[in-house]
């Protein structure tokens, strides 16, 4: 009995590494691959050859599926996840950059680059629902956790738009600084984050009256000003913590999100665009688009602790339990 | 005091926002038509609307924008043909809109600029790289987007002394356009700690296409020893023909082989992909440096009406020249303007025909406020006094 109880612990451990290590799916803009990455050995288990310029990832809600934003074939590809085979294209309109997956787990949003337009793809159907004038280059794409609410950003209009799922209708457009990149509802819905690259900060909204109620702006010593380029932004499950990549400054900011302050900056690869959790939420993964690779951050510590080489130019990223 | 003005002009822009009241700007984009010299080579002739398709584009920009704002842009395109007076046209268009955009030699932007009804007038110049206009012969009605001859020159040698190619000869070609070149490529040199070995001078009448590779071994095989060889020749003559028929296996760099340049098919970074794309649907070829000033100028009034709902032209200067100004012109850093001389900072890419090989400033290139400022003339260096407000 004695000698057996380690060995079940041992094999229970086990276990439960397996149930929950999971997947990162890392898209290479110029590789036009995925890069899969084992969380549990933190190596790339599987190279997956997707269409061109990869950017956008996501996954359908039983996971079995993955999305891609194939750019340059101007198609969003849908991908078994077991065996890395693409079933079919989606019709996307011209250059899909972002999207996001309504919650109902069948409509995508889809941001058309090249087009100033939000597409609306239903994903059983294969059709296009609706197509939504927008700003130019949109590509922030958020739906708020109650799906009544998808976000467009538009980099040269420097706007956020506030569509309602419902009509398709844009109920606002609210200014933000220049070059938004990425839009995140917080996980209670209540704030929208949204990034602006060139302009170095992240604006809140009140996700109610679309009001803004914060601008947060950053300082990495050594670092100048206009290197500090907010892209993706990543919050904890809990809602209280925000990580935000900040593009070519090479960090990522860790921040309270009740205080909007700053707590850490944390070194990574160059030029850092998108991030995904590990299922635990124990370790966080950024896609360096420069140095090719992805860096493992220690979510607890705070640290960059491990390097990962994949394709080049990184972007997306997903997580897959 | 100015300061104080500036506070309150913002101040009273910010409720005109809120209010989403409809405003309209109209500028016009006005052209004279330089005749251009004789070069050797058809090969890549100059388009037609080379800079009018770019003020388009920002145009074209601005009304998306301002669609969800309900603010309205009209842009008219203008050129004056050699011969006709172009100061007239100035006038015709300064009677419909304070906003110009010139296409024009420094001459011309000069007594633009300096007519009675451009008084109060907000003038962008995107076609004259004179030193002058930036320094003593500066106006306060006019801001440069285009590049100045010593932000290209500086991009250059920042390039070449990161490569450690610090001993350089320069050819220059005869024109007096290719004189300013050349001086601004010494001054750079010495700025920047490179040597010039030799200096000649451009002179050969042979036509080059059948003979080059005898003309320029001869011509060069006299240059003391050297890392790059310069050649300052802006009319795009002789330039082209100098590259792999030199006496000695050296690079070129200036006016072909390694150029800065404001804009050019092989920037491709920092999204820039997507403005060249958007560029090529509307004007059917790639974008030229010309283009992209005119583009950076109707998005900068764009840009100033967004943030302040307001079309005239002494609020906008205050707030083009302010700290809260910043344009994302797809070259990875915010643009602003420079405060003593109206120039547009921005960073210089220095191609290759088929590649990016560096965008200025360069890492290690340090500026005790903005390293953009380390290309082109910097607050001490300018004679520019019509700017006061210079804190």
């Amino acid at each position: 009995m004695k000698r057996l109880f380690p060995v079940t612990a041992l094999i229970a451990l086990i276990a439960a590494q397996l149930a929950t290590a999971g997947e990162i799916w890392v898209t290479n803009e110029k590789d036009d691959t995925i890069s899969v990455i084992d969380v549990a050995t933190l190596e790339v288990v599987r190279t997956i050859a997707t269409g061109e310029r990869p950017r956008g990832i996501t996954f359908s809600r039983d996971y079995a599926r993955a999305y891609v934003c194939a750019s340059d074939s101007d198609a969003v590809q849908v991908i078994d996840t077991e065996t890395g085979e693409i079933l079919h294209d989606l019709p996307s309109g011209e250059d899909p950059e972002q999207f996001v997956l309504h919650p109902d787990d069948r409509h995508l949003w889809i941001a058309n680059e090249d087009d100033a337009i939000t597409t609306v793809v239903d994903t059983e159907t294969r059709r296009v629902v609706a197509q939504i004038d927008v700003g130019i280059e949109p590509e922030g794409m958020a739906v708020s956790p109650d799906g009544k609410i998808v976000i467009t950003t538009s980099e040269t209009t420097n706007m956020a738009h506030w569509i309602d799922t419902a009509t398709h209708g844009i109920i606002a457009n609210t200014l933000v600084d220049a070059r938004p990149r990425d839009a995140q509802f917080s996980p209670d819905g209540a704030e929208l984050w949204v990034s602006s690259e060139i302009g170095g900060t992240v604006t809140v909204f009140d996700t109610a009256t679309q009001a803004e109620t914060a601008k947060i702006r950053f300082a990495i010593t050594g670092v100048h000003d206009d290197r500090i380029q907010p892209v993706g932004i990543k919050f904890t499950p809990d809602g209280k913590t925000v990580f935000v990549a900040l593009g070519p400054s090479n960090h990522v900011a860790v921040i309270d999100a009740e205080s909007r302050e700053v707590t850490d900056y944390i070194l990574v690869g160059r030029r850092v665009w998108h991030m995904a959790f590990s299922p635990d939420k124990s370790s966080l993964f950024t896609t360096n688009g420069v140095s090719g690779d992805v860096t493992v951050i220690d979510v607890a510590a705070r640290k960059a602790v491990r390097t990962i080489k994949v394709g080049r130019f990184p972007w997306g990223a997903a997580t897959r339990p | 005091m100015h300061r104080l003005i500036l506070i309150l002009i913002l101040a009273l822009a910010i409720p005109a926002v809120a209010a989403r009241a409809e405003t309209r700007l109209h500028a016009t984009y006005l052209r004279t038509e330089q005749p251009r010299p004789p070069v050797l080579s058809n090969l890549d002739p100059v388009p037609e609307d080379d800079g009018p398709a770019g003020a388009r584009l920002g145009q074209t920009d601005n009304a998306t924008t301002g669609r969800f704002l309900g603010h309205s842009y009209t842009l008219d395109i203008v050129s004056v043909p050699p011969g006709d007076d172009p100061l007239q046209a100035a006038r015709t268009a300064l009677a419909a809109s304070p906003y110009l955009v010139l296409d024009a030699n420094a001459a011309d932007v000069t007594a633009i600029a300096d007519l009675p009804e451009a008084a109060g007038a907000l003038l962008f110049s995107v076609a004259a790289p004179d030193e002058s206009l930036r320094d003593t012969g500066c106006r306060a009605n006019l801001l440069h987007t285009g590049l100045s001859r010593s932000m290209r020159s500086d991009a250059l040698m920042q390039t070449l002394l990161s490569k450690r190619w610090t001993r350089v000869a320069l050819i220059v070609g005869p024109r007096p356009d290719d004189g300013d070149w050349a001086e601004a490529m010494r001054r750079s040199a010495q700025k920047f700690g490179l040597k010039i070995v030799a200096v000649k001078e451009w002179s050969e009448s042979a036509d080059l296409r059948r003979s080059a590779a005898a003309e320029v071994a001869l011509f060069t095989q006299d240059l003391p020893d050297h890392d790059a060889l310069l050649i300052a020749d802006e009319a795009d003559d002789f330039a082209r023909y100098i590259a792999f028929n030199t006496w000695l296996p050296r690079p070129v760099a200036g006016s072909d082989g390694l150029v800065p340049t404001g804009w050019s098919t092989v920037v491709e970074q920092w999204g820039a992909a997507q403005l060249q794309s958007r560029f090529e649907d509307l004007a059917g070829r790639p974008m030229r440096p010309r283009d992209y000033a005119a583009w950076a100028a109707l998005r900068t009034l764009g840009e100033a009406v967004t943030r302040t709902g307001s079309n005239n032209p002494a609020m906008l200067r205050a707030y083009i020249l302010s700290d809260e100004f910043e344009l994302a012109g797809f070259k990875g850093r915010p643009l602003s303007f420079r405060r003593w001389n109206g120039q547009m900072r921005q960073p210089v890419p220095v191609v290759q025909p088929r590649a990016l090989v560096a965008e200025a400033p360069l890492d290690g290139f340090l500026h005790r406020e903005n390293e953009l400022d380390t290309l082109g003339l910097d607050r001490p260096e300018s004679g520019c006094t019509a700017f006061g407000e210079s804190p």
